[in-house]
């Protein structure tokens, strides 16, 4: 029997005010929260609160057959917990129903996985605490940023006890291979891998309104034969795709949401079913090893990382942002950990490519943005290293603090000691 | 396909843009086989390249008949043209024109540049470009810039064949607004007669459409280009003799070119930072406010003027900065950005600049935005990622925009206008 697995991805990253260099050392503050809560309200609008009511319905219709899964950023769950609270309801009422499966992923939607490991490790706990304190559940399954996968990355997320990772099916990894059954990783046996299945994930989201397609247009009864007409062995379909597909990318007027509706009626009469990821870990078992010594993403033509890290601008900027991982970790200041997890969304990356006209971004050039960037970079740097003397390394700094640390420790175990002693004796003497 | 151009400047003796354009458009064109350019100039000093073209000098041409014995023509002409070219155009003087004033040979004198009479100069042009009309055949006339409209006008009427107008700037760029009426009659008087009309960038096309009432069918653009540099220019490598970062203007100090935005936008960075200095590099009519101005914001020690440069001195100064800064405030095209770029110096422009439309690989402001400017400087001299890849790709885009394939939009309008 074969099954589709839906994932979808939710990020909206704190957009960067307007900084300039003669704002450094002045001014702390670097977001844009006029146009983050209007991009986000605009979105939630057009796009979450309908999507999300609509996957409601078709959960119910279906007596919970209807199963779909869910990537949601932590900086995407503050922004919506701040702007638009509707959406986290949408999102937990979508939870209770039992038919949705949260994924776990880095809390800033960051590329911490190539270059900060400590930090990648903190940030995927701290985004399981914050799906376990919003929806109940405890994430099985890794979902990467942007779908970002490698040998490397996966013995780290194996490393977490994840038992599976989502990644892109790309062709120059897969060659002969089909994403439509499940894999595993070649370093890391026990870690298994879902594929998402770029052909039909990308017909949804982005040829679905394309009137020069020449699938146009795209009806659920096509779609489901397309699924229908694989050979039989390929039974798993993984469509992965970002949640502003319904109402964004694709208008309301095109019809996308009546398609989804229509979708799992000619499903369930192919004897196509819904699962989510960890019921796929359930059904499926592993066909073959996929190995990836390059990085890979869902980003463009390229599926690399180059819509991050294509230019040198690009480039720079993460090393620069990293090269204060160290420090930041040393640091105690809620400020700096919070903006340190903002500042690291993939997105500012994103907004200085050269290689393709950027229409989301909220900067004129990619130079504007680099320039944006690097000097609230350069505040913050300050910042970080006004905590501590920059003349300590590092490592000797580490030791200073936990030799502070356990000083305090060992003075209130004392303390605590005398006061005993002291109580003690005050009670022989009134005896 | 015989073509006869009218323009008022060629190299080496230029003032401005104008002739370097004309310069490498006609060098363009001469690579297509069969395509033959006379290019008219009011006085040509004899060391232009007239390799690819023919170069006629106005002061060359007689409209007064003087008997002149040949030993005395080719005396005096021979460094220019064939002497008995002389002679030909003395059988195609139309009118009396002794009331001007002429020399011995029957020729009117011009000065080639922008003198005060430049009317009267315009109009002199035009009488001789009557006389070159009526001596050769041509199948297609082409004026650059306003001073030549007149002229193309008159050989369009005794040619009777079809007139190109080729817009370099027109009075509303260097007026910022204010335009000269005289000046604007002559410009929309060619725009008027022509066949056909090229913008050098789609704002001046804008421009042409909106101000000059122009029919927007016959109005195209075509963007001009630039020369690769010479190996002698890529051989030049000046030592940087300070530390400091350098932060250059170039170009003439007027209105248009807002000069003003560049001083304060350096007294923004001036003021945060150590290591930066700022070069407005020309002369101009805004010179002298300029230096007043810096001196008042009390910047003169980091705040340089160089004075007026040409040929190698201005690339020696392009290679020794670090920022060239074209902050113009209307510019039909601007090729000293691509200049710059090809010297590998990152460039900011603004985007009221012609030649914003077809780079990509430089900074892009509106001119009044110094702050944004003052952001863009600080970047590129801390940055060193950003210094570099402007650097490379700039110089990347520059390499790629070519003379021949402008030379090639121009000669499709033409065989359009011919049939």
């Amino acid at each position: 029997m074969k099954t589709i697995c839906f994932c979808f991805k939710i990020h909206q990253p704190f957009r960067l005010k307007r900084y300039r260099f003669f704002n450094i050392g002045g001014d702390h503050y670097y977001y844009d929260d006029f146009s983050n809560e209007d991009i986000l309200q605009q979105i939630a609008y057009s796009s979450y609160i309908p999507a999300n009511r609509m996957l409601l319905e078709m959960i119910k219709n279906s007596d919970g057959k209807f199963k779909v899964a869910f990537s949601v950023s932590g900086i995407a769950l503050e922004q919506m917990e701040m702007y638009t609270p509707e959406v986290i309801d949408g999102l937990k009422e979508l939870a209770k129903t039992g038919c949705v499966e949260f994924l776990s992923e880095p809390y800033a939607h960051s590329l911490a996985s190539l270059f900060d490991v400590e930090g990648f490790r903190q940030q995927v706990e701290q985004h399981t605490r914050k799906i376990k304190e919003l929806f109940e559940q405890e994430p099985k399954v890794f979902c990467n940023t942007e779908l970002l996968y490698s040998d490397e990355i996966a013995s780290l997320v194996a490393d977490m006890g994840y038992e599976a990772m989502i990644t892109e099916g790309a062709k120059r990894t897969l060659g002969w291979k089909s994403p439509n059954y499940l894999y595993r990783s070649t370093v890391e046996p026990n870690l298994k891998l879902l594929l998402r299945n770029a052909k039909l994930s990308d017909d949804i989201s982005f040829r679905f309104s394309d009137y020069s397609w020449n699938e146009y247009p795209l009806t659920a009864d096509k779609y489901i034969d397309w699924i229908a007409s694989t050979p039989d062995e390929e039974q798993l379909f993984n469509l992965f795709m970002s949640y502003e597909t319904f109402g964004m990318h694709q208008h309301v007027q095109s019809g996308i949401f009546e398609f989804m509706k229509a979708l799992q009626g000619f499903a369930y009469e192919h004897d196509i079913s819904f699962s989510t990821p960890s019921e796929v870990l359930k059904k499926y078992k592993p066909v073959g090893i996929i190995s990836v010594t390059h990085p890979i993403s869902w980003a463009d033509e390229e599926r690399d990382t180059s819509a991050w890290l294509g230019n040198i601008l690009q480039q720079e900027a993460v090393n620069k942002l990293y090269e204060l991982s160290e420090r930041v970790e040393l640091s105690q200041t809620r400020r700096i950990k919070q903006d340190w997890l903002y500042l690291q969304s993939c997105d500012h990356f994103y907004y200085m490519g050269t290689k393709k006209p950027l229409p989301y971004s909220p900067y004129s050039s990619p130079y504007e943005a680099f320039n944006n960037y690097m000097n609230i970079l350069g505040d913050f740097r300050e910042r970080v290293e006004a905590e501590f003397p920059s003349s300590i390394e590092n490592e000797e700094l580490s030791a200073l603090l936990k030799q502070i640390h356990d000083q305090e420790k060992e003075i209130d175990k004392l303390e605590n000691e005398i006061h005993a002693l002291r109580e003690k004796s005050y009670r022989k003497k009134k005896v | 396909m015989k073509a006869l151009m009218f323009g008022w400047e060629f190299p080496p003796h230029i003032l401005g843009g104008l002739g370097t354009a004309s310069y490498g458009l006609t060098k363009g064109m001469a690579k297509q086989p069969d395509m033959d350019i006379t290019f008219v100039i009011p006085r040509p000093w004899g060391d232009e390249d007239q390799s690819f073209l023919k170069v006629i000098g106005t002061c060359n041409v007689p409209v007064v008949r003087y008997d002149v014995p040949l030993e005395k023509v080719k005396a005096k002409f021979s460094k220019y043209v064939d002497p008995q070219e002389y002679y030909d155009f003395r059988d195609h003087i139309y009118a009396d024109f002794r009331y001007i004033k002429t020399n011995e040979f029957g020729c009117i004198e011009f000065s080639g540049r922008y003198p005060d009479n430049l009317l009267q100069e315009i109009n002199n042009y035009s009488i001789v470009a009557g006389v070159i009309a009526r001596t050769y055949n041509y199948d297609i006339i082409h004026s650059h810039d306003w001073l030549t409209y007149p002229a193309g006008i008159h050989a369009k009427n005794i040619l009777g064949k079809p007139l190109v107008v080729h817009v370099h700037a027109t009075d509303y760029d260097r007026s910022r607004g204010k335009v000269n009426p005289q000046v604007y009659g002559i410009e929309k008087d060619g725009m008027d007669n022509a066949d056909h009309i090229i913008c050098v960038s789609d704002l001046t096309r804008k421009t042409v459409i909106e101000k000059y009432h122009q029919d927007p069918r016959k109005v195209s653009t075509v963007h001009n280009a630039v020369e690769p540099l010479s190996p002698e220019i890529m051989a030049i490598k000046p030592e940087k003799r300070t530390k400091d970062k350098i932060v250059t203007f170039l170009g003439r100090i007027t209105m248009q070119k807002g000069p003003e935005y560049f001083v304060e936008t350096a007294e923004k960075v001036i003021k945060r930072t150590k290591n930066i200095r700022f070069v407005m590099a020309g002369s101009g009519d805004m010179m002298e406010q300029m230096v007043y101005l810096v001196a008042s914001k009390g910047m003169s020690d980091r705040f340089h003027f160089p004075g007026f440069m040409k040929g190698k001195q201005v690339y020696e100064m392009l290679k020794r900065s670090d920022v060239y800064v074209m902050p113009s405030v209307s510019e039909p095209f601007g090729i000293s950005p691509l200049e710059a770029m090809q010297c590998g110096i990152p460039s900011i422009i603004s985007k009221q600049s012609g030649c914003a439309e077809i780079l990509d690989k430089a900074i892009k402001l509106d001119y009044w935005d110094t702050e944004a400017m003052a952001d863009a400087i600080y970047s590129i001299c801390t940055y060193p990622a950003m210094a570099d890849f402007l650097q490379k790709e700039g110089k990347h885009e520059v390499d790629n925009i070519k003379w021949e394939d402008a030379g090639l939009k121009v000669r499709k309008i033409y065989d359009e206008l011919c049939f």
